[in-house]
């Protein structure tokens, strides 16, 4: 098992290196200039400080001073543009919070009521219920996020004036991301992220419910005496969990990226929309550090997926033959 | 009554056998043996949401493809006075649908401004009707259609009355100042006579009684503040004193000939500038702005089926055009994810051992890439060299493949040892006529559902890509559905239709897809073959 985990590990590390360094070259080709606006002197300073840092030097050479960098002082660039000569690290890590609430919210809240849905929709199958959950089901999987963000906004704040348009800003919910304020904003977003987390837990907690609902060992657990609902809930519920569970695991590790969409129509200061400031602003060493954050996000959640199956079936075991 | 028939005593004439001599042989199956499509497309048949689907799917490509026919200009030209404009259509206005109105609130000042552009419209300068007399009078160019209610608000000692009234927002534009050529004067005035539509309207005197110089709908005499006037007997100009709005006679402040020939008539043009010669002589003119547009649309009233876009471009050409594109878009990566992905799975899947190794790790590095740092990068590096379309195409094909290889890849392992292939082997094929001869074509049921599922992907990753304005397909003759959508972005709270057309045909096309890939799927799927019955 833990002979897994490590060669799962190291086969990421090495892709994420891979990755890092097609990412690297392709962006440090780009040619760079010192962000507009800045006077004379500034930008002399700035293309001093490049030069120093070995901008100048071939792609190779460059690529190792950046290596240089993260392994000996967890250096990920530094922002020109964006804020001022601020490591891009301390950057990201400035706006991972809000972004982490929202998607967590809106996870905590969609992860429940897609189960339940789900369970409902399998348990009454065939039946007008289940009918009903899943045509909406597929409208709610297939409308696109932005869409439910506009009627969200629509609704919600122009017809009914319940919540803001976009969030409160740090200062007004009184500095801290755990007003009751900030909450109250951060619903009109948690909702339109939430929808389609429903319908699409919901449609595979159905499917997986329905297949165990009929199996063999359901039969028998009838057979023992044990009522329809404990049947369902001790064994197949149980059974069915099996795939649900590291997806949704995953999708925790996913939080973390945000929804590059959802942050821009509710403009939350978040990793999402760093990424797209990061391009238009032409800061590049941000934009590499997104590029290796994206990725690794991608790639940990893969295998939290992986090897959490290990875990929750003892049925699976991890590596071997 | 029921006969009962005796089995042992039927009259023998009665009797006959049903084969007699012959020998009955296996016959032949009189219909075509049904083979792996013909039943998947019965059950594909038997899918009500899947064949609506398909069928709205088919009228969106239709859609899509037919607008530009109707194209009279209104999708690759814009119109500054006629942007954000409600849906109006002359042959559904009959029952009420798309008639360009809007609800609108005035105070007394703006309501009576607003009939005004309606009295000025028509050409009768004698005997001007009372606001109340216009309103009654059936009259295509005024723009108020209906007084809905008259709210009284007290202010104080001030009793305000607001009108809440339906407006025609196309007729609302009312006059423009424009600036045109003689050349071009001449030839409205002829268009002017041959069809008998107003165009040009006579100049405004904005020395006196004149709200706003700019301002081409403040024709009748005015104090600084907006209020009708009109000159009494002696000759003194007055403010009009009403009970009633609906009493209200407005006079014209049109500028005249003071001196000349003709003296004394109304004055369609004035002097601007551009040499004294007939073909740069610059005029400036005051035109209805409805009639003038009908003008350069030879004659054809403003339809604007959904309304018009922020910018002013028609709505239903607008979003044909993002669909033209989304469609382009899903099809060329639905080709290309097929046979790339058919290719790959195939050797990696047929070959096994190293070669599968090595692929399958570069289908893990590949899949690790976030979808949206591909296609920035190659929007940054290849935009400018091959243009925004094809390098978008790009980005989407270099990891779009992988989930169909990966299908491909389970389904030549599941089948390349079973005993049809070594048959084929032991007669001597060659893998290549293995591969795509003998177990390809069993393949291609999961292959064709995959590529189809993964169109709504496609569609909707190009328009949030589109709306982020990391990628920019917007142009004059095309644009796509997430730029009209970011677009909407800050007008759509009033004028909901900018945003919910387009956001109505994007959803509606990835449900069809959907579903449309989902019957795909259980059609191709034998093992739910008579679950349904």
């Amino acid at each position: 098992m833990i002979k897994y985990v490590f060669k799962r590990i190291l086969l990421m590390l090495v892709a994420l290196f891979c990755i890092t360094t097609i990412c690297f070259v392709l962006i440090r080709a780009l040619p760079m200039s010192p962000p507009e606006g800045a006077t004379e002197a500034q930008k002399q300073q700035i293309e001093d400080i490049w030069n120093a840092r070995g901008y100048d030097e071939p792609l190779l050479v460059q690529y190792g001073i950046y290596l240089k960098g993260i392994f000996t002082e967890f250096d990920f660039g530094t922002s020109w543009v964006i804020k001022k000569t601020a490591p891009a690290w301390d950057l990201l890590v400035g706006r991972l919070l809000p972004t982490v609430l929202v998607n967590l919210y809106s996870l905590l809240f969609a992860v429940p009521l897609g189960i339940l849905f789900g369970i409902y929709a399998a348990i009454k199958k065939n039946k007008w219920q289940d009918h009903l959950i899943s045509v909406m089901v597929i409208l709610f999987v297939s409308v696109p996020s932005y869409v439910y963000a506009f009627l969200v906004q629509y609704f919600l704040y122009f017809k009914l004036d319940w919540f803001p348009p976009v969030i409160s800003s740090l200062a007004d919910a009184g500095g801290t991301w755990f007003s009751w304020t900030m909450f109250h904003s951060m619903i009109p977003p948690i909702l339109a992220l939430s929808f389609g987390q429903i319908a699409g837990l919901c449609r595979f907690t159905r499917a997986e419910l329905t297949e165990t609902l009929t199996s063999d060992y359901m039969l028998l657990a009838r057979t023992k005496g044990l009522t329809r609902s404990q049947a369902t809930t001790r064994h197949a519920l149980k059974n069915a969990m099996v795939p649900i569970l590291p997806s949704i695991l995953g999708s925790f590790v996913g939080i973390l990226g945000g929804s590059l969409i959802i942050e821009q129509i509710f403009s939350i200061p978040g990793v999402g929309a760093l990424y797209t400031q990061s391009i238009f602003s032409r800061d590049y060493d941000v934009f590499m550090m997104d590029c290796i954050f994206y990725t690794a996000i991608g790639l940990l959640s893969g295998i939290i997926i992986d090897i959490s199956y290990g875990f929750i079936d003892p049925r699976i075991r991890m590596g071997e033959r | 009554m029921a006969k009962e028939i005796n089995i042992n005593s039927i009259p023998k004439e009665k009797l006959a056998l049903a084969n007699l001599g012959d020998h009955i042989k296996d016959q032949k199956f009189d219909d075509k043996p049904i083979g792996y499509f013909k039943d998947a497309w019965r059950r594909f048949c038997k899918n009500k949401a899947s064949i609506v689907a398909a069928i709205i799917i088919l009228l969106i490509v239709v859609f899509a493809v037919v607008m530009p026919f109707f194209d009279s200009g209104t999708g690759t030209e814009f119109d500054t006075y006629y942007a954000k404009k409600t849906p109006r259509n002359l042959l559904l206005s009959n029952i009420g649908i798309a008639t360009g109105d809007v609800n609108k609130d005035y105070n007394e000042r703006a309501y009576i401004l607003e009939i005004a552009k309606g009295i000025a419209a028509t050409v009768n300068f004698e005997n001007m009707p009372s606001i109340g007399e216009a309103l009654a009078q059936d009259n295509p160019l005024q723009p108020v259609t209906n007084l809905e209610k008259v709210v009284q608000t007290e202010q104080g000692k001030n009793v305000n009355n607001i009108y809440y009234a339906n407006v025609d927002e196309y007729l609302s534009v009312g006059f423009i100042y424009k600036q045109v050529s003689q050349e071009e004067y001449a030839k409205i005035v002829a268009w002017q006579e041959e069809t008998g539509i107003q165009v040009l309207y006579p100049l405004i005197n904005t020395k006196e009684y004149c709200y706003s110089a700019t301002d081409a709908n403040w024709w009748y005499k005015t104090d600084e503040k907006g209020n009708p006037l009109y000159t009494n007997k002696s000759g003194k100009v007055k403010k009009i004193e009403f009970e009633n709005v609906d009493e209200v006679v407005l006079e014209d402040n049109y500028l005249r000939y003071t001196s000349g020939e003709n003296k004394g008539e109304l004055r369609y043009w004035k002097y601007q500038g551009g040499g004294n010669t007939v073909e740069t002589a610059e005029y400036q003119v005051r035109v209805l702005y409805y009639n003038y547009y009908r003008y350069t649309h030879d004659g054809a009233e403003p339809e604007f089926l959904f309304g018009t876009d922020v910018s002013g471009y028609d709505l239903a050409q607008r979003i044909a055009m993002g669909l033209r594109l989304s469609l382009l878009f899903s099809v060329c990566i639905f080709a290309i994810n097929f046979i790339l992905g058919a290719m790959y799975g195939a050797i990696e899947g047929y070959y096994g051992g190293a070669p599968d190794l090595i692929m399958e790790f570069v289908v893990y590095v590949l899949s690790g890439v976030p979808f949206i740092v591909v296609s920035t990068l190659f929007q940054i590096h290849l935009a400018a060299k091959v243009g925004a379309i094809p390098s978008l195409i790009f980005a989407f094909v270099l990891t779009g493949w992988i989930g169909t290889a990966g299908l491909v890849r389970t389904q030549f392992y599941r089948f390349k040892n079973q005993e049809y292939v070594m048959a084929a082997r032991t007669l001597g094929a060659k893998d290549s006529r293995i591969i795509w001869k003998h177990i390809f074509p069993n393949t291609l049921g999961t292959i064709i559902t995959s590529s189809v599922l993964a169109i709504p992907g496609v569609i909707f990753s190009e328009s949030m890509l589109t709306y982020l304005g990391i990628v920019n397909l917007n142009s004059k003759t095309s644009t796509s559905l997430g730029t009209v959508l970011a677009q909407a972005e800050g007008t759509w709270t009033e004028k909901p239709h900018v945003m919910l057309f387009p956001a109505l045909f994007i959803s509606l096309l990835m449900i069809c897809f959907n579903l449309f890939g989902n019957g795909l799927r259980d059609a191709f799927n034998p093992s739910l073959r008579g679950t349904e019955e």
